[in-house]
């Protein structure tokens, strides 16, 4: 492998870093065009209110206050409600009920960014308030209250989902001879990426053309909304140009269509002036959507030496006022059926449902693909309860059950054709690399001398990749994605993709498979992503897709490419094209390493001395519909010191070693991977969003939640194993969420573990310093 | 001193001159009293290198150096610079030649999304004029008021160390 090429497998510096670095990024919030008028949020206090009256006449009167938008303006235009991605609908601002506090109520248009906040300081708003239900099992009880008034169905119950063998399920755990229950809530957190979300929509009225500059990680999709939505006011698919441009962070926060968007295309459509609206923090982590919030009941049976055999599981998910989740059509639990995890259960049985309450709307992703976090958290934990239950080593309980690696392609019990994987190797490295005996004999002797010290364990198998087209769908539109190549005649390549980057460094790894199928250097590459007036329709990057599907079509487009390439080559060397070979980079005579063609030379020919008969140019499209999902994993093993007298949790070291198949950039991945580990210490120890009995958001700013800084974060340790999957055209399967979906189990586990001795056999996360306090108090081992 | 130019705009706001040198450039101009400096400099001045994260003083995403200190341009006002130096990320580049700490963030991989960046290099760079060889907790402390989504701070904490030598190394030379 010629390192100047900087193919697949070279740690390249990254290109991107050259504008972030000199504060040269173009995010949304720096685009700035002439006449631009700013957007400004009125939201509510309630969480629940009947609205009798908006006064908006202070705010009308400020000098620089153009317009202010209420719901009751927006019913003429019919866009007062708006479709959500899940068969829903959501406000975009209300007529006549408030259902969450922090929903958006009216919207102020000025000439400069604080007027705009002046005037939503002066709205003033009578609520009559109604009485709030935030709890959803209590939502989902006869006689609650009702959240959702608009809809036929007068409860709080959105839908019921299942899958699995129930009957044989249940028989299975009627005839085991242990069974382990555990109840578990996985609670609300948000993914608070540092750039907060936010639009400039510029619509021209003399063309009629809509470009909106958009923090969204699916620009394509969004453009269709925008059509299908908005469609009746004169907005047509083609004068439509979404931008994504750079992104501060996603994590799946930036998936959803928020009202601010709507709000700032509307205002647009309706002035002819360009529109910003910046939300800022308090509205982002108050307002936008939240991940998890899973109530999760789990049980496993297993027979007495340890072989698991069922799963059962039983969850209530809270999805806030509106069902605004962002998963693919046919999954309204996202994958949280992955949850059979690394092991080979014979049968399984799950069932969510879903609930409305008095709360933003719920159940995007938090870094991981759809909810797949909430199912490994509950896999790993369960079975390091049933560890416990036997009184076994969780290591050894482990490889006693995996999945073993000549059983692939493995069908689960929940119907997921695993790719590839070996789960006793990563775990075996991870534990050669903890020096997992001499911890477990180091545990022995603290504990004689009443110091509390855990060891945790998680090894997950992840889901990602969505998705074949025969099953994964976002409204309907197949989750293919796409890459189109463009040789220049001087052999530099211009590469756009349907994916959109918002940090992973696309620029780098997508030009690294196409400098590695094409043996042009990575140098010569330009990548460009996030323009729909340029890029190829694509779904964008979320559920760890981007590499599994876009890039599987750049390494299938750069293949056409080579095809015809040959033909160019075999053309220049006067040899038959059945006998040139593709090797070294290069094009060659086989036998004769001296007779060979660059595609640099190739490129120029495909220009200037193409063969008779054959189309000029040297480019293709690919449209790549993944024949599977890819599955991730990994073992991960945490050692953790609790401080007797404050309940802290210290992380002393944590070892993760990953297989996400071929590894296109060792550098980026190790990065993905330092990232995802510090999400996934988030909320096993600090981020949780809870509310009051009047829905009042509790730890609605970074004054209250918590995100991990560098001195809660550990120094990680990584490592990998590489398990190609078969399926994909470069053998590669996604990282960048992996570790978000792992850490939190392992993390758990070795506090549990830490403090087993004592009787304790869970704890839910967030394992903050006063819930193991009062834990240690109660066992009578508090200093 | 800031002086009053006029008791009220337009728009009902008072409007006060201010001289503030930015990366080393004399600027004299007219702002309104409540301005922040992150809005000064970002909306009056085009200067967009400095971002926005939180509005609690948390993220640390608009760090800039005024006087040399660092200091959380969302919580500071405009007119708090009068008669002042401010440094930006936009002034870290001179003649062409990064500074070692963008160096360092490129080498050590300390940056994915970006947006952090530039706040978290400024803080650096303030924590290396003080001190020249940061141990490891030295640097996560210094850099405890700057919040990262993507890289986990593992590569922040290298790329600092890096700026770190790579500066002795530049100071010993000239010695």
């Amino acid at each position: 492998m010629a390192v100047e090429i900087g193919g697949i497998g070279h740690s390249v510096k990254r290109k991107e870093d050259a504008r972030f670095i000199r504060g040269k990024g173009k995010y949304v919030d720096d685009v700035k065009l002439p006449g631009m008028l700013y957007l400004d949020i009125a939201r509510s206090p309630l969480a629940h209110a009947r609205i009798k009256n908006i006064d908006t006449s202070k705010a009308l009167k400020i000098p620089g206050v153009v317009a202010v938008i209420t719901g009751k303006d927006l019913v003429p235009l019919n866009l007062h409600w708006m479709p959500t991605l899940m068969s829903d609908k959501q406000m975009v601002l209300p007529t006549d009920t408030v259902l969450y506090q922090a929903q958006e109520v009216a919207a102020v248009v000025a000439t400069e960014r604080y007027i705009a906040a002046d005037g939503v300081d002066a709205i003033e708003v009578d609520y009559e308030p109604l009485p709030v239900v935030v709890d959803p099992i209590k939502a989902l009880q006869p006689g609650a209250t009702l959240v959702r008034e608009d809809r036929e169905q007068k409860d709080n119950h959105i839908w019921h989902w299942e899958v699995g063998d129930k009957a044989g399920t249940d028989k299975a755990f009627k005839d085991a001879e242990v069974v382990v229950k555990q109840d578990l809530y996985i609670p609300r957190i948000h993914v608070s990426s540092i750039e907060t979300c936010g639009i400039v929509a510029s619509f021209d009225k003399v063309e009629g053309k809509l470009t909106v500059w958009m923090t969204t990680q699916a620009p394509h999709a969004i453009r269709t909304v925008i059509a299908l939505v908005a469609g009746h006011l004169g907005l047509a698919e083609h004068k439509i140009r979404v931008i994504s441009p750079d992104i501060g962070g996603g994590f799946g926060g930036k998936v959803p269509v928020y009202p601010g968007y709507v709000l700032a295309i509307g205002a647009s459509v309706l002035t002819g002036a360009p529109v910003k609206w910046i939300e800022d923090r308090a509205e982002n982590i108050q307002a936008d959507s939240f991940a998890r919030d899973y109530h999760i009941s789990a049980e496993l049976a297993a027979k007495k030496d340890g072989t698991m055999q069922a799963l059962r599981v039983k969850t209530i998910a809270d999805h806030g006022a509106f069902d605004a989740a962002a998963n693919p059509s046919k999954y309204p639990a996202g994958l949280f059926h992955i949850i059979t995890g690394s092991y080979p259960f014979e049968k399984s049985f799950v069932e969510v449902d879903g609930a409305y309450t008095n709360k933003p709307p719920g159940g995007i992703a938090y870094r991981c693909s759809f909810r797949v976090t909430e199912a490994a958290f509950t896999i790993e934990r369960l079975v390091d309860v049933l560890a416990l239950e036997l009184k076994r080593d969780p290591a050894e309980l482990r490889m006693q059950n995996f999945i073993p690696p000549t059983a692939f392609p493995y069908t689960s019990a929940l119907g997921w054709e695993y790719d590839s994987g070996d789960y006793g190797r990563a775990l075996r490295l991870a534990m050669d690399k903890i020096g997992y005996a001499e911890l477990r004999k180091e545990q022995a002797a603290k504990r004689a001398k009443g110091e509390l010290m855990g060891i945790g364990i998680s090894s997950f198998t992840e889901i990602v990749g969505a998705g074949p087209s025969k099953n994964f769908d976002i409204l309907g539109i197949k989750m293919f994605d796409s890459a189109e190549i463009r040789v220049h005649p001087t052999g530099k390549v211009m590469v756009r993709i349907g994916v959109k980057s918002q940090g992973q460094g696309h620029e780098t790894t997508f030009g690294q498979i196409v400098a590695e199928e094409l043996g042009i250097p990575v140098a010569d590459i330009a990548v460009e992503e996030g323009d729909t007036d340029t890029a190829p329709y694509g779904l964008g990057t979320y559920a760890s897709r981007s590499t599994p599907v876009a890039g599987g079509a750049t390494a299938i487009a750069a293949r056409k490419i080579r095809e015809k390439a040959k033909l160019i080559a075999a053309h220049l060397l006067e040899a038959n094209p059945d006998d040139v070979e593709w090797k070294d980079y290069k094009f060659q005579v086989k036998g004769v390493p001296a007779k060979s063609k660059t595609m640099q030379e190739v490129a120029f020919a495909a220009y200037t001395n193409h063969p008779q008969g054959m189309e000029a140019g040297l480019e293709a499209v690919d449209y790549y519909d993944p024949p599977n999902l890819t599955f991730p994993f990994g073992s991960y093993i945490c050692v953790v010191d609790i401080d007797r007298g404050t309940g802290e949790v210290k992380i002393r070291r944590f070892v993760a070693v990953d297989d996400c198949g071929t590894i296109i950039n060792p550098m980026i991945v190790e990065g993905q991977i330092h990232g995802g580990l510090t999400m996934g210490l988030a909320p096993a120890l600090y981020e949780q969003i809870t509310y009051d009995e009047q829905g009042n958001i509790q730890g609605g700013t970074f004054m209250d939640y918590l995100l991990p800084t560098a001195m809660e974060t550990p120094n990680w340790e990584t490592a990998k194993t590489t398990t190609p999957s078969p399926h994909h055209p470069i053998g590669a399967k996604g990282v960048g969420e992996s570790a978000t979906v792992g850490a939190p189990a392992a993390i758990a586990n070795a506090v549990v573990d830490a403090l087993a001795h004592l009787g304790v056999r869970h704890i839910d996360i967030p394992i903050t310093p006063w819930k193991v306090q009062k834990i240690l108090k109660e066992k009578g081992v508090a200093e | 001193m800031a002086v009053e130019t006029a008791p009220t705009t337009s728009k009902g706001q008072r409007t006060l001159k201010i001289h503030v040198t930015i990366n080393g450039a004399p600027h004299d101009v007219d702002v309104e009293a409540r301005t922040l400096l992150v809005h000064f400099l970002r909306e009056n001045l085009g200067m967009t290198g400095t971002h926005i994260g939180c509005d609690t003083t948390n993220c640390g995403a608009c760090t800039v150096l005024l006087n040399g200190r660092a200091v959380k341009s969302c919580t500071v006002f405009a007119v708090q610079a009068d008669q002042g130096t401010v440094a930006t990320v936009e002034g870290l580049e001179k003649d062409g030649k990064l500074h070692p700490i963008q160096e360092g963030f490129h080498q050590e991989h300390g940056l994915q999304c970006g947006f952090c960046t530039p706040g978290m290099m400024m803080t650096a760079v303030a924590l290396l004029e003080k001190n020249k060889q940061p141990t490891e907790l030295e640097i996560r402390e210094a850099i405890s008021g700057n919040l990262c989504r993507c890289t986990g701070y593992v590569n922040i904490v290298k790329s600092i160390d890096h700026a770190a030598r790579v500066m002795r190394e530049t100071a010993e030379g000239k010695a």
